[in-house]
């Protein structure tokens, strides 16, 4: 059973490798999904012997969200956005993947620090942790606003996993709470990435700071 | 006794490798429709290279013709140095791999200046184009090659694939996976196979590793096309070994299913070549990085666990 | 040890001479060189004999210094270090003999005799004392007698800029060194090495850190290494043979003796001396790749090689500290390996460049080309020499990182740190050496390889004999100490024991002994492939007359040199990916018509860490001093005065 959710933490670590380095919205978008699905499988092996049926039911209903629900409203906003195929990466290629190995090797550095419970799966909590830095890296240094919605989901999958090893027994509780928040963020910002490319026909988020009051070149003259 | 095992492994795996571009092509052509060139073309290739007169550009000097013969010896020498269905061949020591690793150096060394030996614009391009490869696929390698002996605890070639079983599958596949799809990458970058050269191509514009040989000829170009066939084999060799650690006691049987697994990673390249496109030049690097990131990612699990 | 007396008489012999016959340039020459290698051949003996036998000699002899005293040891560590600068300097002045003929005449050849044995006397002295004073009046001699062959052409600013780089430089790492000896001696009478207390704690971290420092602007690794690169090319190459091959060695000698007077080692040492060689390493093969000038690119790779043995260092003093005493003696061993292997090579190869620029006037890459078929030896040579500076076999250079490399993969199957210094050692060594395969494929092949750029390269004759013989020899020696690996393991095995005490040295140098029989059948294996292969060829093309042609351009029938890849096309790639470190300066070519009819494209190297890291220090110092200008006004009775005040202000101190 352990050797199986190994091969999903090894899955769901190159998945996040995948992400940093992909160009492409749709693939992207996709990628969260699996990555959505697969973490949504683990707390199905978790037990020993046959999981409960609420826990099947929720990891289902889980995976319905991250796997279809998710995808479909981001795509959605993505065509009615005009967004564009292209992910616009604000580093390189090979920027995106040494930085996503540093941050895999800064988790299993932490995730060797972390006083937790011992969950028995080889690399839990550098995977999740991994998951979340993965998360802020495509916050940080993509242009487009959708891929800081898809940070967000990344990160909520690493908080899922994470959640996982933290209370092997109920994590469900935790994660619907969490699950919540994140719909509604979704949701708002598929609104809001709408309206917003309605105003200003573009959804790079380099030209919102065009509002702000500081202007480049002004400052310090 | 313990003499003609190895000798007969090393035989085998000499005249045998010429047969590995040749199911490539076979492939290839299937995927195509076509029929193809002959199973055994690039023997023929060779028997009519060999008895050719070659022709010298009058530029080049000794180190023109001493290139294929360097290439050629060091990858002879490599093959002496590579296991056979996990079982040592001749020379066998702590830390063989670094030496293999220094001899496959050595073939690019000496290719590289043969080329640049021309003074033509084109092979000079393709020497730098296959230094700056080397620079990245070097380190992937090796970080594979680092987490294999982490894996096996062992640091000669015939230790590490000798304690490598069917168990260590199971304790430690995803490293073993991520190792082989590390390795995989490097055979492609390495053989000038399709994501990153096209063997096929012919504007010397695109090609790397073979508008290094343009302008070789005759029995040299024997010896080019030799030692690119061999150095195919032993990458496949390499990953054949990973992949297929199985000892059943019994030589023979071991080895016809090493064979047969260096034949199916052929079969995989053909299939490779023919469903994946050629990438642009600039991103070839990235590859190489993504099997360095496979190969890194394999160590740290390893050396975490 | 007479011997070695013998010799240092027989250098400063040579130099007086050399300064008294400075008149007749041609005498001067022979006094100098003669002396030389007269020198070089008595002081072998007892080097060679100390490192076969194991066994240590000393000598003391009075002197009025103060804390010093006239001591000598002569112990297999220091011996080991003597082989090489002994060879090396011999084998150079052979060389220089022939090279600075053509500056007779136009340049105090007397003076430049008399520095270069100085220079050799002054290495003898600071690695067989035995005694703080008598090490520093080495090490100063060294550092002067260094300075004035790289002002040889001081007519060129460049040289004289990377004069007093190097001078100020050596003046740091020089004070940095005395508080260091201070703080070791600072509980005995003398400042013998014998009597140094070992100091525990704090204080054993400041002396390692001084140590580091001061020993490091000598052996210039990265980030004490900015002048380097200007120093060593500016000197006449013989000279910049004996920088490179083994004058920065001492630093790395240094090192090591202070690990040995050292006795407990901090974890963070090791660390610092890894970090520091592994990003030496990268920085010296990449920074080698992006240079366009031949000495230059020589320059940079020895600090990646210097890189190497700091990082091998670093890995012995982690993996000791972490109970892993085999990989720690195999990390050490493989580092004095590399030591002697990359005099010996460095030494061939800034040579080769010395030839280079006496045949074709100049050694800048762009203007060179096709010198193999006018200097077909030279080319041999050079090409032996680059082959074992990328390590690879049959040479020499790939046996020291072999047991670096080695070392590493003990250390990789350990838990904890040890570990995780064996990655990064190897995958430093790994990177480092694709990036000097591809910085030496470019530079032998853009020098030697192709038709010539320019006239100059077209009518560069062939070096002399004497240069031919010196080079010929270090590319034998090259070849074989890299067949006789094995049979070095015994002085290394020596070497090592002196330093870092017995047991480890000994269990490294039988764990070793195994793999390096093994590559040294790899490499009679390889050669006889090769002359397999060579006589197979024979025989296919017996009774055929190869055609000549041109080179296949494309079906170009009328290629021209230009058109030929040069230097900084190959390295572009590269050299791009890495501009983030590299930074080069320049310009592509920006085209706006269908049909350009002119282009024009530049790139330069930079010196990024003097740059961005010493020159805004310097600025800054600098203009600190402007302020205290008003101090010196020229007038002779105010310094009087200053001098008059010292004196009263110190009569008061001490009353």
């Amino acid at each position: 059973m352990h050797t199986l959710a190994e091969l999903i933490i090894v899955f769901v670590i190159l998945l996040n490798l995948a992400l940093s380095v992909t160009g492409g919205l749709a693939a992207c978008i996709r990628l969260v999904a699996v990555q959505g699905v697969v973490a949504g499988i683990l707390p199905l092996l978790a037990g020993d012997g046959a999981p409960h049926a609420r826990t099947v039911i929720f990891a289902a209903a889980i995976m319905l969200l991250k796997g279809a629900v998710f995808p479909w409203l981001l795509l959605r906003a993505r065509d009615r956005s005009g967004a564009g195929k292209d992910v616009e990466p604000l580093i390189s290629y090979p920027a995106s993947v040494m930085l996503c190995l540093g941050a895999f090797i800064a988790s299993s550095w932490l995730g060797s620090r972390l006083p937790l419970p011992d969950t028995g799966v080889a690399w839990i909590v550098p995977a999740s942790l991994a998951t979340i830095f993965t998360g802020f890296l495509l916050i940080t240094t993509r242009s487009k606003a959708i891929t800081q919605v898809l940070g967000y989901l990344v990160i909520e999958n690493g908080i899922y996993i994470f959640g996982l090893a933290l209370f092997v027994e109920q994590p469900l509780m935790v994660e619907l709470a969490i699950l919540l928040d994140v719909f509604v963020a979704v949701f708002v910002m598929g609104i809001a990435i709408f309206h917003i490319s309605r105003e200003f026909d573009h959804i790079d988020t380099a030209e919102l700071s065009e509002l702000s009051d500081w202007r480049r070149g002004e400052y310090g003259k | 006794m313990e003499i003609v095992k190895p000798l007969l492994q090393f035989l085998a795996a000499a005249l045998l490798a010429p047969l590995l571009p040749g199911v490539i092509n076979r492939v290839k052509a299937f995927f195509a429709g076509r029929k193809g060139r002959p199973l055994l073309q690039l023997y023929y290739d060779l028997a009519k290279l060999l008895r050719k007169t070659p022709v010298y550009s009058r530029t080049t000097t000794w180190v023109f013709r001493a290139g294929p013969l360097l290439g050629a010896a060091a990858l002879v020498t490599a093959l002496a140095l590579l296991p056979f269905a996990g079982r040592p061949s001749f020379l066998s020591f702590d830390g063989d791999f670094i030496f293999l690793l220094y001899l496959l150096g050595l073939a690019r060394f000496a290719t590289v200046l043969a080329a640049l030996d021309t003074g033509s614009a084109f092979e000079g391009m393709g020497a730098s184009r296959e230094m700056q490869f080397a620079v990245f696929a070097e380190p992937a390698f090796f970080m594979g090659l680092a987490s294999l002996a982490r894996v096996t605890g062992q640091t000669s070639l015939a230790g590490m694939f000798g304690a490598l079983t069917g168990g260590t599958w199971s304790t430690a596949a995803p490293v073993l996976a991520l190792l082989t799809a590390s390795f995989f990458l490097v055979l492609l970058a390495e053989n000038s196979r399709v994501p990153a050269d096209d063997p096929d191509t012919h504007l010397e514009l695109t090609m790397i590793h073979e508008v290094m040989v343009l302008d070789h000829s005759g029995p040299d170009l024997a010896y080019i096309l030799y030692g690119a066939a061999l150095k195919l084999w032993l990458f496949a060799a390499l990953i054949g070994s990973t992949v297929l650690p199985r000892h059943s006691g019994s030589w023979a049987g071991d080895s016809a299913l090493f064979l047969l697994m260096m034949f199916g990673l052929a079969a995989a390249v053909g299939v490779v070549e023919s469903v994946i496109a050629r990438l642009r030049l600039t991103k070839v690097p990235y590859m190489l990085i993504t099997a360095f990131a496979f190969s890194a990612l394999a160590l740290i699990f390893q050396m975490g666990r | 040890m007479l011997l070695v007396l013998l010799s240092l008489a027989l250098l400063l012999a040579g130099s007086a001479l050399a300064l008294l016959l400075a008149r007749n340039p041609g005498r001067a020459q022979d006094a100098g060189a003669y002396y030389a290698v007269a020198a070089s051949l008595a002081g072998l003996v007892p080097a060679v004999r100390v490192l076969l036998t194991g066994e240590t000699e000393t000598l003391a002899l009075p002197w009025s210094v103060p804390l010093g005293s006239l001591s000598f040891n002569l112990d297999p560590l220091a011996a080991f270090f003597l082989v090489p600068v002994f060879l090396l300097t011999g084998l150079a002045a052979v060389y220089g003999a022939d090279y600075l003929k053509g500056y007779a005449g136009k340049k105090p050849l007397g003076l430049a005799w008399a520095a270069f044995n100085v220079l050799t006397a002054a290495m003898v002295l600071v690695l067989t004392a035995a005694n703080a004073v008598l090490f520093m009046v080495g090490w100063e001699l060294m550092a002067a007698a260094s300075f004035l062959l790289v002002l040889f052409e001081h007519e060129r600013e460049q040289s004289r800029r990377a004069a007093f780089l190097y001078i100020s430089a050596g003046g740091v790492g020089a004070l940095l060194l005395l508080a260091a000896f201070a703080l070791l001696g600072r509980s005995s009478a003398s400042l013998d090495f014998a009597l140094f207390s070992a100091p525990a704690g704090a204080a054993a971290s400041a002396v390692f850190l001084l140590g580091l420092f001061g020993f490091g602007l000598k052996a210039g690794f990265v980030p004490l290494h900015v002048w380097l690169p200007e120093a060593h090319p500016a000197a006449p190459s013989q000279v910049s043979a004996v920088m490179s091959g083994v004058m920065i060695k001492t630093g790395i000698y240094g090192l090591i003796r202070l690990l040995g007077f050292l006795p407990v080692w901090e974890e963070w040492w090791g660390w610092t001396l890894l970090a520091a060689g592994a990003a030496s390493c990268l920085i010296g093969a990449l920074f080698s790749l992006a240079q366009h000038e031949l000495k230059r690119v020589l320059a940079y790779s020895s600090i990646e090689n210097i890189g190497i043995i700091v990082m091998a260092l670093g890995l012995g003093v982690v993996a000791s500290i972490n109970g892993s005493p085999v990989m720690a003696g195999l990390a050490f061993a493989g580092a004095l390996l590399h030591v002697l292997n990359h005099s010996l090579f460095k030494g061939l190869l800034f040579m080769g460049a010395g030839a280079v620029l006496h045949g074709a006037g100049t050694a800048e890459l762009e203007a060179l080309g096709g010198l193999g078929k006018r200097m077909p030896r030279t080319a041999a040579f050079f090409l032996a020499g680059a082959a074992s500076a990328c390590a690879l076999p049959p040479f020499n250079g790939f046996a020291g990182e072999f047991l670096i490399y080695l070392g590493a993969f003990k250390a990789l199957g350990q838990p904890g740190p040890a570990g995780l210094a064996g990655v990064i050692a190897g995958l430093s060594l790994a990177a480092a050496g694709a990036l000097a395969a591809a910085a030496f494929s470019r530079a032998a092949g853009t020098a030697f390889l192709g038709e010539p750029r320019t006239e100059m390269a077209a009518r560069a004759h062939e070096a002399g004999p004497l240069m031919l013989f010196s080079m010929g020899a270090l590319a034998l020696l090259c070849l074989l100490s890299g067949l006789a690996g094995p049979f070095l393991l015994l002085p290394v095995g020596t070497a090592s024991a002196a330093a870092f005490g017995l047991p480890p040295a000994l269990a490294a140098a039988a764990s070793a002994a195994q793999p390096l029989a093994g590559v040294a059948a790899g490499f009679l294996v390889l050669l006889a492939m090769i002359a397999f292969g060579a006589v197979k060829r024979k025989v296919f093309l017996r009774g055929k007359t190869p055609a000549q042609g041109l080179t296949w351009d494309c079906g170009y029938a009328a290629p021209t040199a230009r058109m030929q890849y040069g230097a900084s096309s190959f390295a572009q790639p590269l050299t791009d990916f890495f501009q983030p470190v590299l930074r080069k300066i320049g310009q592509y070519p920006v085209i706006t018509e269908y049909f350009p009819a002119r282009a024009s494209f530049s790139r330069e190297a930079q010196a990024v860490f003097y740059n961005s890291v010493y020159r805004p220090v310097a600025v800054r110092i600098r203009d600190l001093a402007y302020r205290f200008s008003w101090i010196q006004h020229g007038r002779l009775q105010l310094y009087i005065l200053y001098i008059v005040v010292t004196l009263i202000l110190l009569l008061l101190w001490k009353l």
